[in-house]
């Protein structure tokens, strides 16, 4: 898509609903700034920074027990192989999706209602991004040879990777989603961390923000160079919130599994990845609206915007289950078909039905206005469908490998404690870096808020 | 990258002796470790002895060696199991940890290769070139007679059994137990010094002290001097002991084994009036009835008796026929599984099913339904009978060993009748070097303990103190007796009760003879120094007799020489011998068949009516108690044998445990299901023990296996599942008419590799696998008339002959290795999956891996019922490596460590494998398997010496799998390439292949259309698994058949 | 208000940046080195033994066979090390009274074997078979280097799986006639590609590259 292409005027009330009027430069700036250069850390940091750090700990346990015994500590077996590990996995970079398609996407489309919320949406597709990049060494059988899944130097063994194993694909596509996040947030940032800089008192601050912030002036040419760049990064970011969770959805789509074998899984891995992005973006920018009281920012329209496109995307989603279904029944495929009625009916059933109801059935109340904008009420919502998307994973994963082709070999799986040690770790580590990242940069784009100010202002002044 | 370290690789060949048939070896062989693991220092284990001068109780050499590893493994039943050890972070594993961050840090390419040491022979043995195995004829005794084995033996160390294709009791074939003995020999928890009163002793002393104690006896003629063996087989055994009560008249010999032939004894004895020993010619019988027999995987010549059977069902197309098999038994056996037709029923009611079967042939038709057992439809009866009589001389009926005698003499006057003996029943004289009433013997020595004339007892082999019949109460009888001498091979529950334990030498340890079940002489020959000088019965017998200084092989070879002709020259004598040891059995050494002596030398229809004197049993009302021999540990004498622990058991594939079983009706009626604690009451004696619903088990009848619950059988088999012996009495050693069953409401964990659940489909209980296998034709079967009139039943519309495919097909210019699985020849005695283990280092996990779902085995056997579960047909399905050509396995490895090969082999690279298991969850056959954790055992000293040379010991993290023995296909193609010949037809053979009793596995090259796997891929009959996968497996599938009677009334 | 940084960092900032591409790649090359370094390798590094034992002396001057000592080597996997019976065999005649010599004649005399350190060592999963390399024409020094010549053994080659491969794929650059596999001299011709195309034929050379040639 081109840039230049005209962006929609926002008229006053649209702008008046996405950043309250009465701010100036000065009051914005300080407002988010300040989060960051107070001097008192805020006792609810404190508590929530070291919940995090406590289940980080226990990650760090899980993994240490995890190297030394390997995967056998986990619940998987033959001939479920695969358990909490790749579940996880999906359901961090699913996550993870929301940021880029909020900072990349809407930016391109000149969405003036993304400003205010996308930084920490970054922010987030970075940590998840992280805690997904975990799994796939972790869960491997002699993970301290993880480094054969890439084309590397020096190799004595004239040896390669297997290009046909989506596995390979993965490695490129996630490493690649990582280093483009990375670069659009820094990007993003160095305005900002410029004006911190330049308003922190201490020398130590000064230094350390003065060296990420790269010497930004702020200068004409500085600002050109900062358009072209981010808007060059969206126009890379665009084709990976697709491609990423396309790539993703071939680690079971090639595969010949009943139940993983459909062409339908791409789009609707991808809906499924916007769908529990936007709900982790939403369970994060209540709570933190409310307590650095940002509502002026984060404002009901955005709550009600991002509600949307959860119930688009929801219905995606519903979409391919059904079709999911309908396939297994009209291909004829008697596989498929048993391993539909397995979801459906097997001993896993319980899973599967609550994943319809988290995913399908309660998020449809979004499509009453009353519900979009009852914050209570899309603060559980959001809780749902993050529980939602990861029991569809679940259910993807480990029913349909627990019961495939050859009836001898089928076999339960059942989650040990480390299985749930590392999962709720992952979450620790991403809490962590999260609470570090609200302390020690502005949660929303000083720049970008003040521009909006700029606006608001020129439609008052008419 | 060099985890990987084939624990066999290090090159000592100075130090282990091979066995050389040509003259007996005393050296003692040190096991050589590989470049890992604690070093066994045996000097410094001896200088430990020095200095505990013998006052400390210890269990094995690793104890002495004080590694770390064995005190690991002294506290823990299983050591790779952190679960029970939740720290779990024992001196390997840390190493391990800091091994893996090393890596992670980028490093591992950097990590050298250990100094390794070479030391070779200062003199060199004959016949051994270093890298190359070779191979030795011997006998194993086990079960009243014994199996024809090779052995291969790598630099001196046995590592692998086959079966001696010339002796007859074999033809090439084995069973599990030959083919996990080798694991017994090297089993580090065996009895390894002398022990004199829970103190370390040595032979001379024990020699000593018998000169000694015998003085005592010399005036009393040896009364008070009491030996208790097990069956004696072998006949120079039976001369020394033969010997010695010649030199002490008074003296007692006492024989027992818990499972033991007597009632097939008595029953020989009351038809005829003499002991006798039976022969079947299974290859003659055209209709087959077993009472309760289980001829295919128990007793005398069972491994004979199988290749009989089966090639008589072999089928090569329309024209050829098959035998028919009637089995009427209490619980489903393998025999029962081949059955065309099955009738369940109690075991104490086949008595009355025989009397009906010889009434009804007597009057051919018409079966006496009067004694008949409800259930059992009388028109079942006389069809049967009117099928055998139809086929006079040509039909065959067969009574268990566990029925009583009663019910062999009925069989024996019934095959009289039916004029089969001579033909397919042959009648020769006792395989045993003294047959006796084992029960009574042993009851007798008990009652003479109890009248104190017993003041030295010798226990040569066998562990009485666990298995005799509780209510002997023997141990508290034993410890009246003044001396106790105990051999054994460990220091068991027996050996803990006497004054002196002697270690007993593996049969592949010692020199000794026996006899297979036609009565051919074998010559039990040792492949390697005793490992822990270990002594044999002979020696023990050679001290009694004041000849202490002979070894087991000059007694043997007296013997054999004294029965030689006196004219033979030594010179012919030796030739005679060489060849005897080189074949490993003696020529023209089998009983000759002769016609049975009946009493009064009336006909056979008299010894029918002297048999049928003895009333028919009153029936018996109430629950039914039988006891079995487990499959796998039989008498308990192989607990500590993990192989065996961890072998699923025919048909219901328990490992680790011995549950309590009964049929699905009976368990509906007493709300049981798998898992529940039973207490099972009988004769005053109760017992707890788990419940398994099994299919096809009779009615109202409570089935427990022998064999477990030891308390001193080592680290594998102390407390795996229950003692049933605590429930046997003396009078009903197999059947027993007084139980009382309860839940006690506790549960208990079963480890099963193949989950059985069994649902209701309108009113019938059927088993919900079963049902979807069926569903998806993964077994196909059709009976003899619908197999004639279309051939290709078999044959899957779906199946493309063309290549469909994204990646081009693999051409397989040369070589084109496939397999063919003839289901209608197996058996599913799960033989192959012990071979498969012992040829390719397969570990053994543990029952609690094994409930985690982590078996490590390379081929199973599945089993599928259909019908009702109350006598359900039962299936079984060999499942190997399909060695797909289109293998899904292999695109989705991100590494490449999975790979096919040009001639057609899916090879796993272990070393490249990085363990994504990815290969696992696409292969739709799920016989890839992974090392979750470590399994292997890497510590275990002794166990080193059991490794195959030329298969990697695998690592944690690793997949694994079948690959056709690549090493013994690499070794065969590396001779025909030295000779300039393409590989023959045959040359290769995998394990599973060379042991399979059957024969139901041909392995060879598709690519030549004349090799006997083409020939066999090119029946009608052939089938591919899951074909419409379009996988194009190289391993096929020759559909089962069935042979029913017409004229069989439906059920 | 006052700069925080000296205005030379603009420089050492740039620089860093593209420093950082040099460094990355020299660090590489220096794992590389490192891997092909005698260090790692243990290549042309002459280990100690029990016995001083000098190939250059027996199979150099004195012109042993190789397989009067490894005697297996046509037939097994093992090429075989001399027991110490083919040591005293000259042994117990010459140098009867040579100290250096004496591990040799108290191994024989207590029935003691000696330990050699191990020169041409695999890593345990690679299953290398020395008869069928003999028979196909591969001489001992292809693999072994000029072993006539050495006082004492070295490793000549890196036994790397990439070294293996080079003769894998292309034998014919390296087989010889049959009847000078065992010479120590041997000397390719110029037309080695020429000849060895010849005995890649007539040996029925395959060159084998698939894993479970030496993986199982």
């Amino acid at each position: 898509m081109e840039p230049e292409s005209l962006p929609p005027t926002a008229n006053a009330s649209e702008l008046h609903e996405i950043l309250e009027p009465g701010h100036t430069f000065g009051s914005v700036t300080d407002k988010i700034a300040s989060i960051v250069l107070r001097r008192r850390t805020k006792r609810g940091w404190i508590a929530g920074f070291l919940i995090g750090l406590s289940l980080l700990m226990l990650l760090n346990v899980a993994v240490c027990y995890l190297f030394a015994v390997g995967v056998g500590i986990w619940g998987i077996r033959i001939p479920v192989a695969w358990g909490f590990a790749i579940v996880n996995f999906v359901w961090w970079i699913g996550i993870g999706h929301a940021g880029t398609l909020i900072s990349a996407i809407l930016l391109l489309l000149r969405q003036k209602w993304r400003t205010s919320i996308n930084r920490f949406a970054e922010a987030m597709t970075l940590f998840a991004v992280s805690c997904a990049g975990l799994f796939p060494i972790l869960h491997l059988g002699r993970p301290w040879l993880a480094y054969w899944l890439f084309p590397y130097f020096p190799n004595y063994m004239g040896t390669w990777p297997q290009f046909r194993s989506p596995l390979v694909w993965d490695v490129f596509a996630v490493s690649t989603y990582a280093t483009v996040s990375l670069l659009f947030w820094f990007v993003g940032l160095i305005p900002d961390l410029a004006t911190l800089r330049d308003r922190a008192k201490s020398r130590v601050k000064k230094v350390i923000y003065g060296m990420f912030a790269m010497g930004w002036r702020g200068s004409a040419v500085h600002w050109s160079r900062y358009e072209t760049a981010s808007l060059l990064l969206a126009g890379l970011a665009t084709p990976l919130v697709v491609s990423v969770h396309t790539v993703v959805s071939f680690d079971f789509a090639v595969a010949m599994v009943p139940g993983w074998h459909t062409t339908i899984f791409p789009p609707y891995f991808v809906a499924g990845a916007i769908y529990s992005g936007f709900a982790m973006v939403m369970t994060l920018a209540i709570p933190i609206r409310k307590y650095y009281e940002l509502e002026d920012f984060i404002t009901l329209r955005h709550l009600d915007n991002m509600a949307k496109v959860m119930l688009a995307t929801g219905l995606i989603v519903a979409y391919g289950y059904m079709t999911e279904t309908f396939m297994a029944f009209y291909s004829g495929n008697q596989f498929d078909r048993y391993a539909i009625i397995n979801r459906m009916t097997g001993p896993y059933a319980i899973l599967y039905w609550s994943l319809i109801a988290c995913n399908i059935a309660i998020p449809q109340s979004l499509w009453s206005r009353r519900v979009r904008r009852n914050i209570p009420a899309l603060f559980v919502l959001s809780l749902i469908i993050n529980v939602g998307m990861w029991l569809e994973r679940f259910v993807i994963v480990v029913i349909s490998l627990s019961r495939d082709f050859i009836p001898s070999a089928w076999g339960m799986y059942y989650p040990t404690r480390w299985d749930w040690a590392t999962y709720v770790g992952t979450i620790g580590l991403f809490l962590t870096l999260l609470f570090l990242f609200i302390r020690y940069l502005p949660v929303i784009s000083i720049s970008e808020m003040r521009s909006l100010v700029e606006e608001v202002d020129a439609e008052g002044g008419k | 990258m060099s985890d990987l370290r084939n624990a066999d690789e290090m090159m000592e060949p100075g130090k282990n002796n091979g066995a050389s048939h040509a003259q007996p070896h005393d050296e003692r062989p040190e096991m050589a470790p590989p470049g890992l693991g604690p070093r066994l220092d045996l000097g410094a284990i001896r200088s430990t002895l020095a200095e505990s001068n013998g006052t400390r109780f210890w269990q094995g050499l690793e104890e002495l060696a004080r590694t770390p590893q064995s005190e690991q493994f002294l506290h823990h039943e299983f050591p790779h199991d952190p679960e029970k050890d939740p720290v779990g972070l024992d001196r390997r594993d840390v190493l391990k940890l800091m091994g893996a961050s090393a890596a992670l840090a980028g490093l591992s390419a950097c990590t050298k290769l250990p100094t390794e040491r070479i030391v070779p022979y200062v003199r060199p043995p004959e016949e051994v070139i270093p890298g190359k195995p070779l191979f030795y004829a011997t006998s194993m005794p086990l079960g009243g007679a014994a199996a024809g084995l090779l052995v291969e033996s790598n630099m001196g160390r046995p590592t692998k059994v086959e079966g001696n294709p010339q002796h007859p009791g074999s033809l090439g074939a084995t069973d599990i137990f030959s083919q996990a003995s080798v694991l017994g020999l090297y089993d580090p928890d065996r009895a390894q010094v002398v022990m004199h009163e829970g103190r370390i002793s040595d032979w001379a002393a024990f020699v000593a002290s018998m000169s000694n104690a015998l003085n005592d006896f010399k005036g009393a003629q040896g009364a008070g001097l009491s030996l208790l063996t097990e069956t004696v087989l072998s006949p120079t055994l039976g001369s020394q002991i033969r010997a010695l009560l010649a030199q002490y008249p008074n003296a007692k010999w006492h024989q027992y084994e818990p499972c033991n032939r007597d009632s097939a004894r008595e029953g020989g004895r009351l038809a005829f009036g003499h002991y006798v020993n039976t022969v079947y010619r299974f290859d003659q019988a055209d209709v087959i009835f077993s009472l309760d027999a289980d001829f295919l995987s128990n007793g005398p010549g069972h491994v004979r008796y199988a290749r009989e059977f089966t090639e008589r069902r072999r089928v090569t197309g329309p024209k050829s026929d098959m035998n028919r098999l009637y089995v009427a038994e209490s619980a489903l056996s393998t025999t029962g599984a081949m059955a065309d037709h099955r009738l369940p029923v109690r075991a104490g009611d086949v008595e009355a099913v025989a009397r009906a079967i010889s009434a009804a042939v007597e009057r051919s038709g018409a079966a006496g339904g009067d004694s008949l057992p409800e259930k059992v439809s009388p028109a079942w009866i006389e069809a049967a009978a009117r099928d055998l009589s139809a086929h006079r001389g040509a039909s065959l009926v067969i009574a268990g060993e566990h029925q009583p005698a009663i019910v062999h003499s009925l069989v024996h006057a019934l095959n009289l009748a039916l004029g089969n003996v001579g033909k397919t029943v042959l009648y020769t004289d006792p395989l045993e070097a003294e047959p006796v009433n084992e029960t009574e013997s042993l009851a007798q020595l008990v009652s003479d303990i109890r009248a104190g004339s017993v003041r030295l007892l010798l226990i040569l082999s066998g562990n009485p103190v666990y298995s005799a019949p509780a209510e002997l109460d023997f141990a508290n009888q034993l410890l009246r007796v003044p001396q106790r001498v105990h051999l054994g091979l460990y220091n068991d529950e027996t050996a803990e009760l006497c004054h002196w334990h002697i270690p007993e030498a593996h049969f592949l340890e010692s020199w000794s003879d026996t006899r297979a079940y036609d009565g051919t002489v074998g010559i039990v020959q040792p492949l390697i120094a005793p490992l822990y000088d270990g002594k044999s019965a002979h020696e023990i017998l050679g001290v009694l007799l004041g000849q202490s200084g002979q070894s087991a092989h000059d007694v043997v070879r007296a013997y054999w020489r004294a029965q030689h002709p006196a004219k033979e020259t030594d010179k012919d004598f030796e030739k005679f011998w060489e060849v005897t040891l080189h074949n490993g059995w003696m020529q023209g050494s089998a009983f000759v068949a002769k016609p049975p002596m009946v009493h009064g030398g009336a006909s056979g229809s008299d010894s029918a009516a002297a048999a049928a004197v003895v009333a028919p049993p009153g029936k018996s009302s109430g629950l039914e108690l039988v006891f079995r021999p487990d499959p796998t540990t039989f008498d308990g004498r192989f607990a500590n044998n993990g192989w065996l622990q961890e072998l699923p058991k025919p048909i219901n594939h328990l490992t680790w445990d011995n549950p309590a079983h009964v049929s699905p009706a009976t368990a509906q009626k007493l709300g049981l299901s798998n898992g529940d604690m039973l207490k099972l009451t009988s004769e005053g004696r109760s017992m707890q023990v788990a419940a398994w619903v099994a299919p096809g088990h009779a009615d109202g009848a409570v089935t427990v296996f022998l064999g477990y619950g030891r308390r001193r059988a080592g680290r594998v088999g102390n407390g795996a599942g229950f003692n049933a012996y605590v429930l046997r009495g003396a009078g009903s050693a197999w059947i027993s008419n007084d139980l009382r069953l309860e839940r006690t409401g506790a549960r208990y964990d079963l480890a099963a590799t193949q989950i059985h659940h069994l649902i209701d489909r309108e009113g019938h209980q059927v088993e919900e696998e079963s049902v979807e296998a069926f569903n998806r034709d993964l077994v196909r079967i059709a009976n003899l008339d619908e197999f004639r009139k279309n051939p290709n039943f078999a044959k899957d519309s779906s199946e493309k002959s063309e290549n469909i495919s994204m990646y081009p097909g693999f051409p397989s210019p040369g070589y084109a290795w496939g397999m063919s699985i003839d289901l209608n020849n197996c058996i599913g005695c799960n033989a192959c999956v012990v071979a498969c283990q012992a040829e390719n280092n397969i570990a053994v996990v543990g029952k609690h891996e094994v409930i985690a779902g982590r078996e490590m085995h390379w081929i199973r056997v599945d089993t599928y019922f259909r019908g009702d579960m109350d006598n359900p047909e039962t299936y079984s399905e060999p499942m190997p490596c399909m060695q797909c050509e289109n293998a899904p396995c292999e695109v989705v490895c991100p590494v490449g460590a999975t790979v096919h090969s040009p001639e057609g082999l899916n090879v796993m690279v272990y070393n490249r494998c990085v363990g994504t298991r990815y290969c696992s969850n696409n292969c739709p056959y799920k016989v890839r398997r992974f090392n979750f954790k470590l399994y292997s055992d890497w510590t275990t000293a002794s166990m080193f010496g059991l490794r195959n040379p030329n298969v990697t010991v695998r690592s944690r993290g690793v997949m694994e799998k079948c690959t056709y023995c690549v090493q013994r296909i690499n070794a065969a193609k590396i001779e025909s390439e030295k000779a300039d010949r393409p590989v023959r037809d045959g040359e290769i053979v995998t394990a599973c292949q060379a042991v399979c009793p059957g024969q139901a596995i041909v392995f060879g090259n598709v690519n030549d259309p004349n090799s006997r796997v083409s020939k066999l891929k090119a029946q009608s009959r052939n089938y591919a698994l899951l074909a419409e996968l379009n996988t194009r497996p190289r391993t096929t599938y020759l559909a089962r058949l069935t042979n029913p009677n017409p004229e069989m009334p439906k059920a | 208000m006052s700069q925080i940084f000296h205005r030379s960092t603009n420089t050492i900032s740039r620089l860093s940046i593209y420093g950082g591409v040099f460094i990355i790649a020299g660090l590489s090359f220096a794992l590389y080195a490192i891997g092909r370094s005698p260090y790692y390798t243990d290549v042309n590094v002459a280990k100690m033994q029990p016995v001083p034992f000098s190939h250059r002396h027996h199979a150099g001057e004195l012109g042993l066979d190789c397989r009067y000592c490894h005697t297996s080597v046509e037939n097994s996997s093992f090429a075989g090390l001399p027991p110490t019976q083919t040591c005293m065999t000259c042994h117990s005649q010459i140098w009867v009274t040579s100290p250096m010599l004496e591990p040799v004649r108290a191994s024989y005399r207590d029935d003691k074997s000696i330990a050699w350190t191990r020169v041409n060592a695999l890593p345990d999963f690679v299953y290398f078979n020395h008869s069928i390399h003999i028979s196909k024409g591969i001489g001992c020094t292809t693999c072994h280097g000029p072993i006539a010549d050495m006082p004492l053994t070295y490793r000549a080659n890196t036994l790397q799986m990439g070294w293996c491969l080079e003769c894998h794929r292309q034998p014919e650059k390296y087989v010889r006639p049959r009847d000078k596999v065992f010479d120590p001299w041997y000397q390719p011709p110029s037309d080695q590609l020429a000849l060895g195309r010849l005995l890649v034929k007539e040996y029925k050379i395959q060159s084998l590259t698939n894993c479970d040639t030496c993986h199982r």
